[in-house]
C-alpha cells in the first residue's frame, strides 16, 4: 500500500472524512507556504496539495490566480517546490503529498526528469489540472516506475460511464471531484444535489472520492464527509494565510474548525 | 491516446474534465455534420450569399513588375463581409453551435476581427454573444469594439496577465467551463483542444481550395509558392488546406518577427519558442524555461499569441511547410507598397505575408507565382500605422 491507500485505510477505519489542503506554493512566499503546509499537517490536515504557480491558470478563480501571481513574482519554480516537497517530507513522514500543476510546467521541466525528482523527494502523486483521461498515459506511465500516480478530476459534467473509465486502474490514488462548474473559489452554497452526486459516484467506483472546489465551512465538511471519502479546501485557506497577520495560529484554528477538533 | 486528436506529437485535449464531455459532445456533433450534405448546402449557401465568395485572385500587376521577379497573386480574403478570413469560420462553427441546441456563443479576440465576425454571426442568427478581449487590444482597435458592440455583442475587457489575446483565451474558458452546457466556444484560429484545430482548417479550407482552382483556371499551373502569415494560424491553415497534397507547392508560414527574434520582443512561436501545452493543445509555446507564459509583442494584435496551431507545429518539424519570420518594419514597408502599388489597404498581419512575398519574388523567375493570401484588410490598423510611422519619423 502506498501513503495515499494507507491514510484512506485509516480514516475509513476512524469514520471520518480525509481532510485536503492546498496550498499555491511561494504566496506570500516559499518559506511560508513550507511553514504552512507543516501546521495544517499538524493540526489535522491529511493530505496536502502543492499548488505550482501557472501564468495561466485556467481553471483558477481570483484567489488562487492572486497566489500565483504573487509566486511567480518571487521566481517560484518547480525545482524550488520539489525542495519543499522533500522538507514537508522531513517532517511529516506519512501524509500523502501530491504536486498540483498545469501540465506545461511539469512537461517543459521533462517527464521523466520530473518523475525522477518528485520521487526523490517524497511526493506521491500528481494532480495535473489539464490532463484529461484522453491524454494521461504519457504521464501516467511515466510516474507509475517511479512509485507515483495521477489524481485524476470528475467534474460536474461528467457521467457515470466516463466516471468509471477514469477511475479505471487507479486503486493506488483518489479521485478528486468537483463540486461545481466554474473556477476554483469560495462559494456561499454547494449545489443542492451535491450529496446524492457524491453517493452516485462512491457507488460507481472503487477509489476513494474527495470532493473540492467552494469548500470553506465545517458544515460543508460534515456534509461531504457523509457521501465521500475527504474534502479539499483550497481558496479558503489561501484566504487565511494571505490576509492573517499570526498565520500559523489562523491556519491552526481553522484546520481545528473545518475538522471539528473544536468541537 | 485518440490518434485523430493529435499531429504527431501535438494537439491533444489538454482540458479540464469539465470541458471534456462537452468537447466530445462537439467532436460527435462536428463529425455528423462534417457528413450532412444538408448542413454543408446551407454553410456552403452563407458563404456565397452573405460573405461574397468565392473572394477574388488579383494579380499583384505593378508590385510584380516593380519588384521584378515572380508574379505576386493575392487571395482577396479582406473582400469578404467583415473584412477577414475570420468569417468563414465563424458561420460554420455558428451553424454548428444552432444545430447542437447551444443558447449563448463566447469567444476570444485579438485584433478584433474574429470578435466582430462572431458578433455578426450571432446577429445573423439571433444569438446572445460575448466577446472576450484583451484590455490592451481593447485599446488599440477601438473601432472592432465598437463594431462588435454596434452588432449586439458583449465585449468584457480581460486586465490580467499580458492583457491580450492569451489572457482573453483564459477567460473565455473560464466562462465555457462556468457554462459548459448552454456554451458554444467559438475560437478563432486553429489552435485550442481537439476538435477546433481540425474543424477550423476544415471550415478555413474554402481559401485553399478556391485559389488552387482559381490559380490553375487563370494560370493554367499551381503557384510555386503559397504564404500567409501565422498567429494562430487558421488563415494559413485554411490556405494550406488546398495544396498539402501537391508536394510542387511550397508552403510558407510568415510569424511575427515583432521587433526582432534576437529582441525576444516578437510573436514567432514555432521560429522562437520550445513546445509546451497551452489552451489544450501541445504544440510549440514563447516560453520560459520554468514553462510560464511569455507576454509576445508584434505591432499586430491579430499575431500577438504566444503558441500557433498544432498541425503548424507538425507541418514545421516534417518540414513540409517553411516557417519564417516578418519583423514590424517590414510589415509596415509592405503594408506601404501594398497601399501605393496596387490601391489596396492591407491588414498589419496580412502585411506580413506581402512582406515574405516582396523578399522573395525579385530572385525567382517572371513565370513563378508567389501565391499570398491576404487575410484581411488594413480599415483597423490605420491607428497602429500612424502611431508606428510617427515613433519612427526622422
Amino acid at each position: 500500500m502506498n501513503r495515499i491507500q494507507k491514510l484512506f485505510a485509516k480514516t475509513r477505519a476512524e469514520g471520518r472524512g480525509a481532510f485536503v489542503a492546498y496550498l499555491t506554493m511561494g504566496a506570500p512566499t516559499l518559506e511560508a507556504s513550507v511553514a504552512a503546509g507543516d501546521t495544517l499537517l499538524s493540526n489535522g490536515a491529511d493530505i496536502l496539495e502543492l499548488g505550482v504557480p501557472f501564468s495561466d491558470p485556467m481553471a483558477d478563480g481570483p484567489v488562487i490566480r492572486a497566489a500565483a501571481r504573487t509566486a511567480l513574482e518571487n521566481g517560484v519554480n518547480l525545482a524550488q517546490i520539489l525542495k519543499a516537497v522533500g522538507q514537508l517530507r522531513a517532517k511529516h513522514p506519512d501524509a500523502p503529498l501530491v504536486v498540483f500543476s498545469y501540465y506545461n510546467i511539469i512537461y517543459k521541466y521533462g517527464l521523466e526528469r520530473f518523475a525522477a525528482d518528485a520521487a526523490a523527494a517524497g511526493a506521491d502523486a500528481v494532480l495535473a489540472v489539464d490532463v484529461p483521461l484522453e491524454d494521461r498515459e504519457e504521464i501516467l506511465d511515466v510516474l507509475r516506475p517511479h512509485g507515483l500516480t495521477l489524481v485524476p478530476l470528475i467534474a460536474p459534467t461528467t457521467g457515470l460511464d466516463r466516471i468509471k473509465e477514469i477511475a479505471a486502474g487507479m486503486e493506488d490514488s483518489f479521485l478528486y471531484v468537483v463540486t461545481v462548474k466554474g473556477t476554483t473559489g469560495v462559494r456561499n452554497e454547494l449545489p443542492p444535489d451535491l450529496a446524492a452526486r457524491l453517493s452516485a459516484i462512491k457507488a460507481a467506483v472503487d477509489v476513494p472520492i474527495c470532493a473540492g472546489f467552494g469548500v470553506s465551512t465545517h458544515a460543508q465538511a460534515e456534509m461531504i464527509s457523509k457521501a465521500a471519502d475527504g474534502y479539499i479546501i483550497g481558496s479558503a485557506l489561501m484566504r487565511v494565510l494571505t490576509d492573517s497577520s499570526d498565520p500559523a495560529a489562523a491556519l491552526a484554528a481553522f484546520a481545528k474548525e473545518v475538522t471539528g477538533a473544536t468541537k | 491516446m485518440k490518434k485523430e486528436a493529435h499531429y504527431g506529437i501535438y494537439g491533444g485535449q489538454y482540458v479540464a474534465e469539465t470541458l471534456m464531455t462537452p468537447l466530445l459532445e462537439l467532436e460527435r456533433a462536428y463529425a455528423e455534420a462534417k457528413a450532412d450534405p444538408a448542413f454543408q448546402a446551407e454553410f456552403a449557401e452563407l458563404l456565397r450569399d452573405y460573405v461574397g465568395r468565392e473572394s477574388p485572385l488579383t494579380f499583384a500587376r505593378r508590385l510584380s513588375e516593380h519588384l521584378g521577379g515572380a508574379r505576386i497573386l493575392l487571395k482577396r480574403e479582406d473582400l469578404n463581409h467583415t473584412g477577414a478570413h475570420k468569417v468563414n469560420n465563424v458561420l460554420g462553427q455558428v451553424l454548428l453551435a444552432r444545430r447542437m441546441g447551444k443558447k449563448r456563443l463566447i469567444a476570444e479576440t485579438g485584433a478584433g476581427m474574429h470578435g466582430v465576425a462572431t458578433a455578426t454571426a450571432a446577429a445573423l442568427f439571433g444569438m446572445p454573444c460575448e466577446v472576450y478581449m484583451g484590455s490592451i487590444d481593447v485599446a488599440r482597435q477601438e473601432p472592432n469594439v465598437e463594431r462588435m458592440k454596434m452588432l449586439g455583442a458583449t465585449v468584457h475587457a480581460v486586465e490580467e496577465g499580458s492583457a491580450t489575446l492569451k489572457d482573453a483565451m483564459n477567460e473565455a474558458i473560464r466562462d465555457w467551463t462556468s457554462h459548459p452546457e448552454e456554451t458554444f466556444y467559438v475560437i478563432g484560429t486553429v489552435a485550442g483542444p481537439h476538435p477546433y484545430p481540425l474543424m477550423v482548417k476544415d471550415f478555413q479550407s474554402v481559401i485553399g481550395k478556391e485559389a488552387r482552382r482559381q490559380c490553375l483556371e487563370k494560370y493554367g499551373k499551381l503557384p510555386d509558392q503559397a504564404i500567409a502569415c501565422v498567429g494562430g494560424g487558421s488563415n494559413a491553415m485554411g490556405l494550406f488546406a488546398g495544396f498539402l497534397d501537391d508536394p510542387s507547392v511550397k508552403l510558407v508560414g510568415v510569424e511575427a518577427g515583432g521587433k526582432g527574434l534576437a529582441t525576444g520582443e516578437h510573436a514567432a512561436s514555432i521560429n522562437g519558442g520550445t513546445v509546451g501545452v497551452l489552451h489544450g493543445s501541445k504544440t510549440y509555446l514563447l516560453q520560459t524555461p520554468d514553462g510560464q507564459i511569455i507576454d509576445t509583442y508584434s505591432i499586430s494584435a491579430g499575431l500577438d499569441y504566444p503558441g500557433v496551431g498544432p498541425e503548424h507545429a507538425y507541418l514545421a518539424d516534417s518540414g513540409r511547410a517553411e516557417y519564417t519570420t516578418i519583423n514590424d518594419d517590414e510589415a509596415v514597408a509592405a503594408f506601404d507598397a501594398l497601399c501605393r502599388f496596387e490601391g489596396i489597404i492591407p491588414a498589419l498581419e496580412s502585411s506580413h505575408a506581402v512582406a515574405e512575398a516582396i523578399k522573395r519574388a525579385p530572385s525567382l523567375p517572371t513565370d513563378a507565382i508567389l501565391l499570398v493570401n491576404l487575410s484581411g484588410r488594413g480599415d483597423k490598423d490605420l491607428h497602429s500605422i500612424f502611431k508606428y510611422k510617427k515613433e519612427h519619423a526622422q
